[in-house]
C-alpha cells in the first residue's frame, strides 16, 4: 500500500501530462479587487480546458504595482502575467518589456475589444495588454435623496448642478453627506479624481513644451471648487478617503451622490452588500461646458513580460481570462450584473447586459473619454487623469500629497499650488524635458 | 590573562558573523554609493551615465527633504518618549503585588506580536476611521464632531500607533531590570520616611538608567525605519512622510534609483548622527 | 492590619494594572471580536461588543480565498531559519567578544548594530538584482537569509550581554580541570546561557515573523509568508472590516500563542544585560 500510492500518483501525473502537450504553472500577480477575486475563484474552469496550473499573487494596489515594476525594470522574471493598467503599458512596451498582443488567436476575437481600451493598451499600434475590466467614471446618485431634494438629474449634469444638488441633499443631522468624492493622496486615487475634473474647467498638467500649469487660473478654479463644495457637503475628513472609503460610505446610505469609477455600479446596486441598492441613479460625469467632461478612462488589463519561459501558456490564460467565454461564464455563476464591464463591444450588444441598469451609461462613460485629446488646450501628453510619461507617477503622488494637505485645511488651496508647481518643474527639469 | 591561543580562537569564532555582516553592510552599501552617483531611471533605459553629485544636491534641495528629517526625528523621539516614561510606570506597576499577574502581563506585551501592517490597518480602519471607526462613535456618544485623526492630527496618530507597538518592549525590558532592583534598599529607604517620588527619583531610576539606555539604543534603530505605518495610514501626505518613506517615493514611486540611492546614502548619514548624539548622552551606560 | 492594607493596596493594583492591560490589548481583541462578525454588525452604529450572531463566515471566505496554511508554513519556516542561522553564527561571535574581550569589542558591537541602520528600501534594487543573478527569487532559502543577516546584530547583541554575565570563576575553574575550549562551550557554558539562547531565539523569531518589507518585495508564489497575505486583504473593495479582522487575526494567532506560552520566558530573558 505504502508503495502502491506514490506509484499511482506517479500514474496520474503522467496520464496528465499525456493528455496536455505541456502543463505549466503560471504565475499571476493581480489586484485584489473584486472582479480579480471571482476570476480565482473560476481558476479550475481554466485549468480544465487547459491543463495549466495558476498560482496567485493577489495583492492590494499599492504593494502590487511597487511589486510588478521592480520586477518588469529588474527582468527579475518572478511573474508570468501581470495585472497593469492604462498608465504602465504604453511606457512599458516602449522599453521593451512586454510581449505583443499580436497572434491572438481567431475565436479571441481581438476587434470586439472597445477601441478605446485597445487604444489605450496600445504601443504604436500594437496591443500590448488585454483589458480584463476597463471603466470611465460617472455620477452615482441617490434616486430617492434626489426626489426629495425637489431636483431631477440631467443625462449630462454640470458642475453648478452637482454643487447646488449636493448642498440640498445635505442632511449633517442624518449624516447624510451631499457628494462624495475621493481625496485621498496618491495618483491612482484622488489625484485621478482631480485631475479628470480639471480637464472640464480646463486646466492640464503641460503645456505643450512640457511647462507646468499648476499657476494657471484654471487649475485654481478647479481647486476651490472641489474644497468648497467638498467642506460644505462632504463628508468629514473626506481627505483621506480614496474609493474603498467612499463605496463603503455610498453603500451604508452615507453619500448622496458619488462621482467614481463605473464598476462600483455593480457594487452599490448589489442587495447583499448596499443598503441602498434599489435607488442608486446614473448620469454622466459632470462638465462646465467647456467641451470636456469630467471622466476618466481606466483598464485593467493583463500583459505577458517579456522573457518568460511560459509565453503559450500565458497567452492561453490571457485569452481565457479576457474572453467572451469568460464572460458568459460569470454570468452563469453570479449574473450579468456581476461579469467584468467595459472591455467588449459585443457585451453592449448582448440583450442580457442590456438589462443591467448601468451598462449603459457605463458604455457612454467610456466613449466620452478620449485619451489622445484629453483637455481644452492641447498637451504633449496621452491620458485623460494620468500622463502617460515614466516620471508621472512619482511626480503626481507627491502633488496630489500637497492637495490633500489642503483639502485637510493644513495650506491654503493657493499654498498647495505654488508647492505643486514647484515639485513638477524640479522633477520635469530632473527628467530632462527643458 | 587571555592566551595568545584563545584570542586566535576567538578571533575565528567572531570571523562568520563578522564577515557576514561586512558582506551585508558593503555590498549593498558600495552598490548603493555607485547608485548614487549614476543617472539611473529604469524606465528611462536604465543606468543613463554619471550624475556627479547632482543626486545629492537634487534630493536635499527638494522641499521635502527637511520636513522629512523633522518628521524623522518627531516620531522618533516622541515614541521613545512615551514609551520609556509609560513603559517606567507599567514596569513599576506590574511588580507590585496583585491577582492575575501572568495574565495582566500577556495583556501589556501582546501588541508587540502584531506585525506593523496589521496594527496600522486595524487602528486606521477600525479605530481611527472618522466615519465608522470606534473613536468616531466614541466622540459623538459625548457629543462632540468625530476628529479626522489621520488628517487633523497625522503626526500623533501615528506616533499613538508606533508607541502601541513599542510599549511592551521598554516595558518588558524595564520590568526584568526593576525585579533586579534590591527591595532591601527600597525598604530601608521607606522606614527612613523617604518619600515614594525621592524614592523612585534617587533609587528606581538610577537603577534603571542601563535599561533606558538599551530600550532607547535597540528601539531608535528600528523607529528610524518603520514604513508600513505610514505606507497603510497616510501614505506619506500630511506632514508624515519620514525619510525612509521619502526614499521609498523616490525609488519605487518615482522610480528614480540615482536619487533614491542619494536619499539612502543621506539616510545613514542621518542614523550615525543620532547615533553619536546618543552615544555621548547614553553610551556611557553601555561600559559595565 | 497591616494585612488588610496590603490586601486593600493588592485590590487597587490588581484594578489598576488590569484595567490598562485591557485598554492596551483592546484593539487585538477588537479585531478578534470582529472578525466573528458580519460585515454589516462589523460597521454597526452604535458599536455591537459581544451580543451578535457569531459566524465562522469570514474564515470560511478568507480560507477559501487563499491557501493560509502555505503563507503560514513559510512563516514558520523562514522565521525559524532565520533565527536558528542567526543564533547558531552569533554564538561562537559573541562567546568569544564576552570571554576574550579586546578594546576594539565594544566598537565591533556598535558597527553591527549600525548595519541595521541602512534604510531597506534604499538598497532593494541592489539586493534585487543580486537575487536575480543567484537566482534566490522568491525562494525561502534567499529570505532566510535576508533576514537572518537583518537580525544578526540583535542577536549576537543580546547573546552578548547574557554571556557577559556568566562568571569568568567558573571557566576559569573549568580551564584548570583540563576542560578543552570545546568542553568549556559544550558543557559549561551552553548550560548556564540556555535561558538567554531561547528568548533571543523568541524575539528574533518575532522580528523576523514580522518583517514586511523584504518578504513582501522578494517572494511571489512560492515562498510569500503571511505579510503577503495580508497585503491580499488589506484595502479590497466594499466592506471588509469583518474578513480583514479575520485574516488579521489569522496572520498573528500562530505568533500570539507562541509569545503567550513563552511569555515568561520572554521575560526572563530580554534583559540585553540591563541587570547588573
Amino acid at each position: 500500500m505504502k508503495l502502491n500510492a506514490p506509484l499511482a500518483l506517479a500514474g496520474a501525473v503522467a496520464m496528465t501530462a499525456a493528455s496536455f502537450a505541456q502543463a505549466e504553472t503560471l504565475t499571476i500577480a493581480t489586484v485584489n479587487n473584486g472582479d480579480m477575486i471571482r476570476m480565482q475563484g473560476l481558476t479550475a474552469d481554466f485549468t480544465e480546458k487547459t491543463g495549466h496550473e495558476v498560482e496567485w499573487v493577489t495583492l492590494e494596489e499599492n504593494v502590487l504595482r511597487q511589486r510588478v515594476t521592480t520586477d518588469i525594470t529588474t527582468k527579475g522574471g518572478s511573474f508570468d502575467i501581470m495585472t497593469i493598467g492604462m498608465y504602465e503599458t504604453p511606457i512599458w512596451a516602449k522599453n521593451g518589456w512586454l510581449v505583443p498582443m499580436d497572434n491572438l488567436s481567431a475565436e479571441y476575437n481581438a476587434d470586439d475589444i472597445l477601441p478605446a481600451m485597445r487604444n489605450g493598451l496600445s504601443y504604436e499600434g500594437t496591443m500590448y495588454a488585454a483589458p480584463f475590466y476597463g471603466e470611465s467614471s460617472m455620477v452615482m446618485y441617490r434616486t430617492d435623496l434626489m426626489e426629495k431634494a425637489g431636483m431631477e438629474m440631467p443625462t449630462a449634469p454640470t458642475w453648478e448642478f452637482i454643487r447646488d444638488a449636493a448642498a440640498a441633499m445635505t442632511d449633517r443631522d442624518n449624516e447624510i453627506n451631499g457628494i462624495c468624492l475621493r481625496g485621498k493622496a496618491g495618483w491612482g486615487e484622488g489625484g485621478a479624481v482631480i485631475t479628470a475634473m480639471s480637464n472640464s474647467f480646463g486646466a492640464r498638467w503641460f503645456d505643450e513644451n512640457w511647462n507646468p500649469q499648476f499657476d494657471s487660473e484654471q487649475w485654481a478654479n478647479t481647486l476651490n471648487f472641489y474644497k468648497g463644495m467638498m467642506d460644505a457637503s462632504g463628508p468629514s475628513g473626506y481627505a483621506t478617503n480614496g474609493f474603498n472609503e467612499n463605496l463603503s460610505l455610498f453603500q451604508q446610505g452615507k453619500c448622496g451622490m458619488w462621482i467614481d469609477a463605473t464598476v462600483a455600479a455593480s457594487f452599490v446596486t448589489n442587495p447583499n452588500d448596499s443598503t441602498v441598492a434599489d435607488s442608486v441613479g446614473f448620469a454622466l460625469a459632470p462638465d462646465n461646458g467647456l467641451g470636456k467632461r469630467s471622466n476618466w478612462l481606466w483598464a485593467w488589463a493583463l500583459a505577458i513580460p517579456a522573457g518568460t519561459q511560459k509565453q503559450e501558456a500565458a497567452q492561453q490564460f490571457i485569452e481565457w481570462a479576457t474572453g467572451t467565454d469568460y464572460i458568459e461564464l460569470v454570468a452563469a455563476n453570479e449574473g450579468w450584473a456581476n461579469v467584468p464591464p467595459g472591455a467588449r463591444t459585443s457585451l453592449y450588444e448582448n440583450p442580457n447586459y442590456k438589462e443591467v441598469p448601468f451598462a449603459q451609461m457605463t458604455l457612454d462613460s467610456i466613449l466620452s473619454a478620449d485619451p489622445t485629446n484629453p483637455t481644452v488646450d492641447p498637451v504633449p501628453y496621452v491620458g485623460v487623469q494620468f500622463a502617460a510619461i515614466p516620471e508621472f507617477a512619482g511626480i503626481a503622488t507627491d502633488v496630489s500629497q500637497e492637495f490633500s494637505a489642503a483639502y485637510a485645511g493644513q495650506q491654503t488651496v493657493e499654498e498647495a499650488l505654488a508647492k505643486a508647481q514647484a515639485i513638477t518643474n524640479d522633477a520635469m527639469e530632473a527628467a530632462g524635458y527643458k | 590573562m587571555a592566551t595568545k591561543a584563545s584570542r586566535s580562537a576567538a578571533r575565528l569564532m567572531m570571523a562568520p558573523a563578522v564577515i557576514l555582516l561586512l558582506g551585508w553592510m558593503l555590498v549593498p552599501l558600495t552598490m548603493t554609493l555607485w547608485f548614487s552617483f549614476r543617472n539611473y531611471l529604469p524606465l528611462r533605459g536604465g543606468d543613463l551615465g554619471w550624475a556627479g553629485f547632482d543626486n545629492y544636491t537634487r534630493f536635499i534641495t527638494s522641499s521635502a527633504f527637511w520636513p522629512s528629517v523633522q518628521a524623522t526625528l518627531i516620531i522618533v523621539g516622541a515614541v521613545l518618549l512615551i514609551t520609556i516614561s509609560l513603559g517606567i510606570v507599567l514596569a513599576i506597576l506590574l511588580d507590585q503585588p496583585m491577582w492575575g499577574q501572568g495574565v495582566v502581563r500577556i495583556l501589556v506585551i501582546a501588541p508587540f506580536f502584531v506585525m506593523p501592517t496589521v496594527s496600522a490597518l486595524v487602528w486606521k480602519n477600525m479605530f481611527m476611521d472618522p466615519n465608522s471607526g470606534l473613536f468616531a462613535y466614541l466622540w459623538k456618544f459625548f457629543g462632540a464632531e468625530p476628529v479626522s485623526w489621520l488628517s487633523e492630527a497625522s503626526l500623533p496618530s501615528i506616533i499613538l500607533i508606533v508607541s502601541w507597538q513599542w510599549l511592551p518592549f521598554a516595558t518588558l525590558i524595564l520590568l526584568t531590570a526593576i525585579q533586579s532592583l534590591d527591595s532591601e534598599q527600597l525598604e530601608a529607604a521607606e522606614m527612613d520616611g523617604a518619600p515614594p517620588l525621592s524614592r523612585f527619583l534617587w533609587l528606581t531610576l538610577p537603577h534603571l538608567a542601563r535599561a533606558i539606555t538599551i530600550v532607547i539604543l535597540i528601539q531608535t534603530i528600528f523607529l528610524l525605519s518603520i514604513f508600513a505605518e505610514i505606507f497603510v495610514t497616510t501614505g506619506g501626505a500630511f506632514g508624515t512622510k519620514t525619510l525612509t518613506y521619502l526614499i521609498f517615493q523616490r525609488v519605487l514611486e518615482s522610480q528614480n534609483i540615482g536619487l533614491g540611492s542619494a536619499g539612502g546614502v543621506y539616510a545613514i548619514i542621518l542614523a550615525n548622527i543620532v547615533a553619536i548624539f546618543l552615544m555621548r548622552i547614553v553610551g556611557k551606560n553601555l561600559d559595565a | 492590619m497591616a494585612r488588610s492594607i496590603t490586601n486593600n493596596r493588592k485590590a487597587l493594583n490588581t484594578a489598576i494594572a488590569w484595567t490598562i492591560g485591557l485598554l492596551i490589548f483592546f484593539p487585538i481583541l477588537w479585531t478578534i471580536l470582529t472578525s466573528f462578525k458580519t460585515e454589516a454588525q462589523a460597521i454597526a452604529d452604535p458599536p455591537i461588543f459581544l451580543f451578535f450572531d457569531w459566524t465562522l463566515e469570514n474564515y470560511a471566505v478568507v480560507q477559501e480565498r487563499s491557501n493560509y496554511t502555505r503563507f503560514l508554513m513559510n512563516s514558520i519556516i523562514i522565521a525559524g531559519g532565520s533565527t536558528l542561522l542567526g543564533v547558531i553564527i552569533a554564538v561562537p561571535a559573541a562567546w568569544s567578544m564576552a570571554f576574550v574581550p579586546s578594546n576594539r569589542t565594544k566598537d565591533i558591537l556598535l558597527w553591527m548594530l549600525s548595519t541595521k541602520m541602512l534604510p531597506a528600501v534604499g538598497v532593494l534594487y541592489p539586493i534585487y538584482l543580486i537575487f536575480i543573478k543567484m537566482g534566490l527569487l522568491d525562494s525561502r532559502i534567499g529570505l532566510t537569509v535576508i533576514l537572518m543577516l537583518i537580525n544578526l546584530p540583535i542577536i549576537v547583541w543580546m547573546l552578548y550581554t547574557y554571556f557577559r554575565e556568566i562568571p569568568g570563576e567558573i571557566l576559569e575553574a573549568a580551564r584548570m580541570d583540563g576542560a578543552s575550549l570545546r568542553d568549556e562551550i559544550l558543557y559549561v557554558l551552553t548550560p548556564m546561557a540556555i535561558p538567554g539562547i531561547a528568548s533571543t531565539l523568541l524575539l528574533n523569531f518575532i522580528l523576523a515573523w514580522n518583517e514586511a518589507f523584504w518578504t513582501l518585495n522578494l517572494t511571489a508564489a512560492k515562498a510569500a509568508p503571511l505579510t503577503a497575505f495580508i497585503a491580499s486583504y488589506s484595502s479590497p473593495e466594499g466592506l471588509f472590516y469583518a474578513k480583514l479582522s479575520a485574516a488579521s487575526t489569522m496572520a498573528i494567532a500562530p505568533i500570539l500563542i507562541l509569545g503567550w506560552f513563552s511569555q515568561k520566558q520572554l521575560v526572563r530573558g530580554l534583559t540585553f544585560g540591563a541587570v547588573k
